[in-house]
């Protein structure tokens, strides 16, 4: 493997060092299982996600990765088939309790698509849907603030400021999906979940993205699908491999990458299969 | 020889044609040339060699043929054809042509000379003819039989010559390089692209026949008048009489049209809209399943069914309910604008539903995702994100719904009544351009009087009217068609 550099050795000692030192646990999956109809497509899954880190889920396609991803802010609620069994709680609570508010959840567990979809609306809509939505901003003055801000901390506004009124549609793919991450920014999420977030992307939008999410990482908790090896790599300072609805080894980055535990990640990785 | 059979023929020709040409080209594929096109279409190429060419002949012939006959007969007439008018002179020899056919050869042969002789003949075989059928219409009738069939045997003898030419020919071109595909499916495409020209060029048709009896109508009343005239009050035609006494004022039957839609549309829409958002948003697919069609099935009721209903129910309904909050008289008369409208909007509700539900389905699943993943609630999307987005089609589904309100003539005829008056009070009755048109047209009438004549005026100002509509409505929807790419 030649991802296996000097850079990325010292990252690794400095990555273990910090994850020694601040190990708060925000989400923990507890024999996630989820069914599609008839079809289980998750089994048993354990997976903890820890505070301002970068949590990368990998496997090869239909692997049951984006099923646990959507089940982390019950997106799986809007499929009608979809049934989610086991327990994941977010800062010890059960999400699935039925006492918990989904919107709530959703407000507190924030998501960004595979493919950018901004809606119709302005650029300056766009960021301010959310805190219209939950009345973050009490007068024009702090929504300005807060568009602002979410557009800033989504390495964005430089871009976008003198054009704020035209229709975010209009944005190149890469500007969309950074307009995506700000939106989600804008309603202050304690995590924000990452489906797959480059793979409709070219590889210098992907690289400005890539950069972001290790920005992010600084105040928010993330978790990442992605089908890019190098990508969980050079973004997560945890991976978890997934392999037919099954949670096959998680642990730090660079140890699943150098020295995984399980054959099939090792096969996964190295590309034999996948 | 009758078309019938020389189509039939022609149609054998083809066949053969067809069969052996296939059986060539299949005998060529020795493996050596490689054929440029497979077997079945050198037999088609070959049927269509030998049909259509014939087929255009026959028929350009036929056309051709009666168009002589006629004018020759007319050269025919003497100066003094003893009836009202030549035209009627000609097609009296026509009919008596038509009956001479049903003789034997025998009779037809010793023809007697004059009509009252032959009239108990052609009685005898069931043929009735008018009585002032002149005897010198005899012998022309006669010529004008056998020229027919000189002229129809030419034509047929003609026609199945081309016929074979053109098979021979198809057959000929066999060739393992004929390029035989490629000219079957050019003329395929010539085939289409005459079928979609009828649509168009029927339209075309009907808007000249309109507006040369509207050019007529507006020689008799002034255009000013009829646009905006306030009074709607044609009179009859009485024969004779000074025609334009009639008021022929637009605005009244405008005004009740357009107010009867609107009624109908501030029905129809908002519950058309809620119940599409409904089925698209909120229903479980078995639900879905089944309300759907449902709904849609009441779009197949004819709309004099919703007519009967709003005559004989909820018409007198409304009346007494009226009557009734009123202590007495009621305000609501038993033929209004309001029943009208209700059961209009009532018979658009499916049509407004089931556009919309297509539009709002077709707005992405992505536009859900990203709302409900930034925390919104169900309907805080729907409201905020899809209807917006839906927005541009959504309007097109109602421009398209309107026009069909403003078409709508069943409805108003039993709901609203025939009387053309100006109010604003929707409990009274009005009424709309096509049951005027009905009105116009029906019964007995001279047709060449401007009270018939203004029906065409008025259907041309409909058909512009929803024409534009339906313009307006293509080009919001077409706009937002392009909106996700």
């Amino acid at each position: 493997m030649n991802i296996m550099t000097e850079k990325t050795l010292e990252q690794a000692v400095s990555s273990q060092m910090s994850a020694q030192t601040n190990e708060v646990i925000k989400m923990r999956g507890d024999k996630v299982t989820v069914h599609y109809g008839e079809k289980q497509a998750l089994f048993d899954v354990n997976l903890d996600i820890r505070q301002n880190q970068v949590t990368a889920l990998i496997g090869p396609s239909g692997c049951g990765k984006s099923t646990f991803l959507r089940c982390l802010n019950r997106m799986n609620d809007t499929i009608d088939s979809a049934k989610v069994g086991g327990k994941i709680t977010l800062d010890s609570e059960d999400i699935y309790d039925p006492k918990i508010d989904v919107v709530e959840l959703r407000a507190r567990v924030g998501m960004v698509f595979q493919k950018p979809n901004p809606f119709p609306k302005s650029i300056y809509e766009n960021v301010a849907y959310g805190p219209r939505i939950h009345g973050l901003a009490k007068n024009k003055a702090e929504m300005d603030r807060i568009v602002e801000s979410s557009l800033q901390k989504a390495a964005i506004w430089n871009e976008v400021k003198d054009r704020l009124g035209e229709p975010g549609t209009g944005l190149s793919g890469g500007q969309q999906q950074r307009l995506c991450i700000a939106r989600a920014i804008a309603v202050s999420p304690e995590v924000i979940l990452m489906d797959e977030p480059c793979s409709a992307l070219d590889p210098i939008a992907t690289a400005k993205v890539e950069e972001l999410i290790d920005e992010l990482r600084q105040n928010y908790t993330i978790v990442i699908v992605t089908h890019s090896m190098q990508q969980a790599a050079r973004v997560s300072q945890r991976t978890a491999m997934f392999h037919l609805g099954y949670l096959v080894e998680e642990g730090a980055t660079d140890k699943m990458f150098t020295n995984p535990d399980d054959k099939r990640t090792q096969d996964y990785i190295t590309g034999r299969f996948g | 020889m009758s078309s019938m059979l020389v189509l039939a023929i022609i149609l054998v020709i083809g066949i053969v044609a067809f069969v052996i040409a296939r059986q060539r080209a299949a005998s060529h594929n020795d493996g050596k040339v490689k054929p440029h096109s497979r077997a079945h279409y050198h037999g088609w190429w070959a049927f269509l060699l030998g049909v259509l060419p014939a087929v255009l002949f026959l028929a350009v012939w036929s056309i051709g043929a009666s168009v002589y006959l006629n004018s020759h007969l007319h050269s025919q007439m003497p100066a003094d054809t003893g009836v009202a008018s030549e035209p009627l002179a000609v097609s009296l020899t026509k009919s008596l042509a038509n009956g001479l056919r049903k003789l034997d050869a025998q009779q037809v042969a010793a023809l007697p000379a004059t009509f009252a002789e032959l009239q108990p003949l052609l009685n005898a075989k069931g043929v009735a003819l008018a009585t002032d059928t002149q005897d010198y219409m005899i012998p022309i009738a006669a010529e004008a039989n056998r020229m027919t069939d000189r002229l129809g045997l030419m034509g047929a003898i003609a026609t199945i010559a081309l016929a074979l030419a053109g098979a021979f020919y198809g057959i000929s071109q066999v060739q393992p390089r004929a390029r035989a595909r490629n000219n079957v499916e050019r003329l395929m495409l010539w085939g289409l692209l005459g079928a979609s020209t009828i649509a168009i060029l029927t339209t075309i048709g009907i808007v000249l026949s309109m507006l040369f009896q509207t050019l007529n109508f507006f020689n008799r009343v002034p255009p000013l008048q009829f646009f905006f005239g306030t009074v709607w009050d044609p009179r009859f035609a009485a024969a004779g009489a000074g025609a334009s006494e009639g008021q022929f004022g637009l605005i009244p039957l405008l005004a009740g049209t357009l107010y009867i839609a609107l009624v109908a549309l501030l029905v129809a829409v908002p519950i058309g809209l809620m119940s599409a958002v409904y089925m698209a948003e909120y229903a479980a697919p078995k639900v879905r399943a089944a309300v759907k069609p449902a709904l849609e099935l009441l779009a197949g009721i004819p709309t004099i069914v919703y007519g009967i209903f709003a005559l004989v129910t909820l018409g007198p309904f409304l009346r007494d309910l009226s009557a009734a909050l009123a202590g007495g008289t009621s305000f609501i008369q038993a033929q209004s604008i309001l029943t009208a409208g209700l059961v209009m909007g009532v018979m658009l509700i499916p049509v407004v539903s089931s556009l919309s539900d297509d539009i709002i389905t077709a707005v992405p699943r992505a536009m859900r995702d990203g709302s409900l993943g930034l925390g919104a609630t169900r309907s805080e999307t729907i409201k905020r994100v899809i209807l917006p987005a839906a927005l541009p089609g959504i309007v097109g589904a109602i421009l398209l719904t309107a026009s069909r309100a403003i078409g709508e003539t069943m409805i108003v005829v039993l709901a609203a009544g025939v009387a053309a008056r100006l109010t604003l009070n929707p409990f009274e009755a009005m009424t709309t351009i096509t049951v005027k048109i009905v009105n116009q047209l029906t019964g007995d009438l001279e047709f060449n009087s401007p009270q018939t004549l203004v029906a065409f005026a008025l259907g041309i100002t409909l058909f512009a009217l929803t024409l534009v509509m339906n313009i307006v409505a293509l080009y919001i929807v077409r706009k937002y068609r392009e909106q996700y790419e």
